[in-house]
């Protein structure tokens, strides 16, 4: 069977395209790695295509047998598909014969994949297995007598799963996935996706009008979660003397966001309110079960935001779970597939609980909202302006990781970022 | 159900009233007086359809309790940041679909547009809302309120509650 293979070559030339070049001073982000047709395409090959591992869904989006999910690897629109014999399949959503996007549908269960357009069939492997009117009419037409159907077989991608989460990659001599998020980011994984049984609650979909780097940046970004979220200062679920931790892999292109709620009402220093812009200490919530937090992992941290290089962000906030999968769509847009879960053996009032305290994130989130329109801003700046490069110089690359009003992980990712793309 | 053609197409009226009152206050941006519409122990959700037909139950929003509803209205009052935006919300094809006084239980399909500034107006959300409305004297509240969308993808986000 065929399988995409990674066409990028690690000792390629590098070719910034014209005219751009990257700024000495590392504390800048050139502009136009966010808005450049040819960055994204470039982009496409050496992330997506290239040696990484790409989330493409859940283990509990595909429960049974015969499960499929339309999904994405990079742009890339793919099929996930578990066999019969419980075996995950990841394959291109394209026919191998006039290219149709075959699969139209969220979700589904079926052995076959028949493209409407000449009725070509697929398994649930992505192996090609009929053609109708192979053999002509009367003799006549037909494919040719060298036709070979193993051939022509939708093009897979090599699939890993850990703890219930699936990743493909084109690469074919990827390191294990464990190895590729390292011990440190791999245990506060393992507090979001402890191998037990998850039950999902369900998808939330939305395009936003931003680079997907923006929404890596966001998530890698602490500084932001008092200013721009007030929710979580109003009603006392994240101040910044919380406890917290930023905690990157070797090569930085990974993050983990941990913190821990206080108990009870958070106390905020007067010289930290002024500069938290509409914090209202004496705020309650009329209804307090949302802030609940039912301890269900063994992790002193009541909060992780995970995000993993290059499409994934995994979050744990409370009892609210989820991932969202990042879809890149040209340089001026991502698409968000958010899939939110409990465990198999939530009661009805943890089903309840959970999807209260989900108010909080989503594209109708408290916090998502929020995000979604501030990235949406940015790019609106970047492209409608004049050019002009970005700043990330809080904090210090060397600071103790409990240092929460720094962007040292976002440097890190665009220190990893450059050495992929040969910028 | 009522008696007589005339009486259900009563029914109608009443429930068309309130639903016009309703969208004509968030259209107003009157946000902190959304939450009046419901009863105390009111459910709204806002849901994909994809999820509702595939019978799983996030919402976009889930709130359980008119608290909910007033936690969500001071959020967007006092604490959310989204770019400022004119919004139309339409409702029509309402249809009475039983009546057990004092629920009246109807359908009624929604568009919300959006007007941001310096873009085109854009259609947000369309789709189904299945409510069960309770008579209390003579107004009319929400017990139950499913907004069921098929704008599957948002684009962006939705701010203001439909
Ligand atoms: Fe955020």
């Amino acid at each position: 069977m065929d399988t995409i293979e990674s066409t990028y070559q690690g000792n390629a030339p590098i070719v910034l395209p014209k005219g751009l070049t990257w700024p000495g001073d590392e504390m800048q982000i050139p502009d136009w790695i966010y808005t450049d047709p040819q960055v994204a395409a470039l982009e496409q090959e050496r992330i997506f295509l290239g040696r990484h591992w790409n989330f493409v869904g859940l283990e509990c989006e595909v429960p049974n047998p015969n499960d499929y999910i339309r999904s994405f690897v990079g742009a890339i629109p793919v099929v996930v598909a578990r066999d019969a014999d419980g075996a995950i399949h990841v394959f291109e959503n394209r026919c191998s014969h006039r290219g149709a996007e075959f699969c139209r549908s969220y979700r589904g269960n079926g052995e076959r994949f028949v493209c409407p357009y000449h009725n070509w069939t697929f398994d649930n492997r992505g192996k090609l297995v009929a053609i109708p009117f192979r053999r002509g009419v009367r003799g006549k037409g037909g494919m040719p007598d060298g036709f070979d159907m193993g051939e022509h077989d939708l093009r897979t991608f090599h699939v890993t799963t850990h703890n219930g989460v699936i990743f493909a990659t084109a690469c074919s001599d990827m390191e294990s996935v464990e190895d590729y998020l390292g011990p440190e980011v791999l245990r506060e994984f393992n507090t979001i996706f402890p191998g037990a049984e998850m039950k999902l609650l369900g998808i939330h979909r939305n395009t936003l009008p931003g680079n997907w780097k923006l929404y890596q940046e966001n998530l890698k970004d602490p500084y932001h979660a008092t200013l721009l979220h007030t929710y979580l200062t109003t009603f006392g679920l994240f101040v910044t003397s919380n406890e917290s931790n930023v905690v990157t892999d070797q090569q930085g292109r990974h993050c983990v966001l941990m913190s821990r709620r206080p108990q009870g009402r958070p106390e905020v220093a007067k010289e930290e309110q002024a500069d938290m812009q509409a914090f209202r200490q004496t705020m309650q919530l009329k209804d307090q079960r949302v802030l609940d937090y039912f301890r269900e992992v063994d992790s002193p941290w009541t909060g992780s935001a995970i995000t993993i290089w290059p499409n994934l962000s995994a979050l744990r906030q409370q009892n609210i779970l989820n991932t969202r999968l990042i879809v890149p769509r040209g340089p001026n847009e991502l698409m968000m597939i958010w899939a939110v879960f409990g465990r198999a053996t939530d009661d009805e009032a943890m089903v309840r609980h959970r999807l209260r305290q989900n108010n909080i994130f989503g594209p109708a989130g408290f916090l998502g909202i929020e995000d979604n329109e501030a990235l949406k801003f940015v790019q609106d700046g970047l492209t409608r302006s004049l050019p002009r490069h970005g700043l990330a110089m809080l904090g210090d690359d060397r600071e103790p990781v409990d240092t929460i009003i720094t962007e040292r992980a976002i440097r890190g990712m665009y220190r990893y970022y450059r050495q992929v793309m040969g910028f | 159900m009522p008696a007589t053609r005339a009486a259900f197409r009563a029914v109608r009226a009443d429930v068309e009233e309130f639903l016009f009152e309703y969208a004509a206050l968030l259209e107003r941006g009157e946000i902190a007086r959304w939450p009046d519409f419901f009863t105390d122990d009111a459910v709204y959700q806002v849901v994909a359809r994809d999820n509702a037909e595939s019978n799983l139950p996030l919402g976009l929003i889930y709130a359980e309790g008119k608290g909910m509803l007033q936690d969500r209205a001071y959020a967007l009052i006092h604490t959310e940041m989204y770019a400022p935006r004119y919004i139309q919300l339409r409702m029509s094809n309402t249809r009475v679909i039983a009546v057990d006084e004092p629920y009246i239980t109807a359908e009624t399909s929604y568009l919300l547009l959006e007007t941001l500034i310096d873009e085109p107006t854009r259609v947000q959300q369309t789709g189904k809302s299945f409510d069960v409305i309770r008579r209390v004297g003579d107004q009319l509240l929400f017990k139950e309120r499913k907004c069921v969308y098929d704008t599957v993808l948002i684009n962006n986000c939705l701010v203001f509650p439909v």
